[in-house]
């Protein structure tokens, strides 16, 4: 079973989005992607838009784009993944988070138990 | 693919297996096939290490039987069929009418005038369709049992030491491409030393009835189920081409290193696979970023080539890949490869990345 914390909102393409602007992937878009091998974070200062493509997340088997939740500036990446990008199979709420954002205007998220029903 | 999205995906006699064994199904070749369990890196590290078994139940099964099976099959492979004996397997080609390749195939030679093959499951509606418009001038009988036979692949170190307990043969005496039959688990099975993961072990042909009772006892013995992803992280650190990315209609078959598969002798197409190919594979490793198939390779920032399977080796970890560049381009060391845009610098290796 993958968990769906209640306090975060979910992007349909599998981001969460906590209410300081932490962007991650869910624990069931990890679970789907397997083995993380390497993940391409976007530079901070850039300013997105709600679905744009902004990061990449790469397993064994393939490469998958990860879409901004919210639109605003990026003001941290998550430096540890350049090392060690497991973190995002093994605490993809905690250390596997990928950047954080300014937030200037969510994109349309669900609560939890919305993308829980979305993805049975 | 040339699956129609309308189609229902094929099932192999496994299928409820591996929905047991938490298997992630995905359509493969027209089939509905598992591409992990527990995890493509845990899967890939059993057969390394210890031992995996694999559902190859999709591959299609062609019999040639008659007093023509040799000369047909000399017809329509480029390799020497006349150097097989009963009891021995080969690996062959089935080259195109105008270049190319229809299929890279197993040939395994069952008694004399009687060939079984094994060809790629994508290719097997136009394999049969190639072989059955070649067999007419010659007297040979083609039957496609492709729906009769179960096949497991059971490949790494441990293979023969956890086998050997369960069936009534010396396996230790069977080496490289035997053929023969068997008794495993109690059932009449037929035994190949083949496999294509770069590791020791054998491909098991059961009756596709008895393929579920038989996959079930491998793992009670200690067999790891391993999926479609392990399998092509093995076979692609072993350096084995894979049709549909290596080998195609179109790609020159010498472009990989396998020229050892085109005999001195005439064949379909022999006149294309005998001129010279403008294209070689070669082996590229990363130190970070994985490339993934039909990204540009590059030397000095034009495009030489583009990558045909890539992907992070969970052996040596890092990115490898193999890649097609135009020949004359083939001996340097440091090529280019360009990711969304961005070109990294990729170092070239010997294939095969990994050797046993």
């Amino acid at each position: 079973m993958t968990t769906t914390p209640t306090e975060l909102k979910y992007a349909a393409s599998h981001e969460w989005l906590a209410a300081d602007g932490t962007v991650g992937i869910t624990d069931f878009a990890q679970d789907q992607l397997g083995d993380v091998v390497y993940v391409e974070l976007p530079e901070v200062g850039r300013v997105v838009e709600a679905g744009e493509t902004i990061a990449v997340v790469e397993s064994v088997k393939t490469a998958s784009d990860i879409y901004a939740p919210a639109s605003g500036t990026i003001t941290a990446v998550n430096d540890a993944l350049s090392g060690t990008p497991e973190l995002v199979n093994s605490a993809p709420y905690e250390g596997g988070w990928l950047f954080k954002l300014d937030v200037t205007g969510e994109g349309d998220l669900m609560d939890a138990a919305a993308y829980e029903a979305a993805n049975n | 693919m040339n699956q129609s999205p309308t189609e229902p995906l094929k099932r192999t006699p496994l299928h409820a297996a591996h929905l047991r064994a938490g298997a992630r199904m995905v359509p493969f070749g027209g089939w509905d096939m598992p591409v992990q369990y527990a995890g493509v890196k845990a899967e890939h590290d059993a057969v390394r290490n210890a031992a995996g078994v694999f559902d190859v139940s999709h591959m299609g099964e062609f019999r040639v039987q008659g007093s023509g099976a040799l000369a047909f099959l000399q017809h329509v492979t480029t390799n020497d069929v006349s150097k097989l004996k009963p009891g021995r397997a080969q690996y062959n080609w089935l080259p195109g009418v105008s270049g190319g390749l229809v299929d890279d195939i197993y040939i395994y030679m069952v008694a004399p005038d009687e060939y079984l093959t094994v060809v790629n499951a994508s290719n097997i509606a136009k394999d049969w369709a190639h072989l059955s418009a070649h067999a007419g001038e010659f007297d040979v009988t083609l039957t496609d049992e492709s729906d009769r036979w179960g096949l497991l692949a059971v490949q790494g170190p441990q293979t023969e030491s956890l086998l050997q307990p369960h069936t009534d043969t010396d396996l230790s005496s069977r080496k490289k491409n035997a053929f023969f039959p068997a008794r495993l688990f109690g059932f009449d099975v037929m035994l190949a030393r083949t496999g294509y993961t770069g590791e020791d072990g054998f491909e098991v042909f059961t009756d596709a009835s008895e393929a579920e009772t038989i996959w079930d006892k491998l793992l009670a013995v200690g067999f790891t189920p391993a999926g479609l992803g392990a399998r092509d992280t093995l076979r692609l650190e072993a350096g084995f081409p894979l049709y549909g990315h290596e080998f195609s209609d179109t790609i020159h078959p010498l472009s990989s290193t396998y020229s050892w598969v085109v005999k001195d002798k005439t064949h379909i197409g022999h006149e294309h696979i005998r001129t010279a190919p403008t294209q070689t594979l070669i082996g590229l490793k990363l130190d970070r970023v994985p490339v993934r198939e039909g990204y540009p390779v590059k030397v000095g920032g034009e495009v030489v080539g583009h990558v045909t399977s890539g992907t992070s080796s969970p052996t040596f970890g890092h990115p490898i890949a193999m890649a097609l560049v135009n020949a004359e381009h083939a001996t340097l060391d440091i090529f280019d490869v360009e990711v969304r845009g961005k070109d990294h610098p990729a170092t070239r290796v010997q294939l095969p990345f990994y050797k046993r």
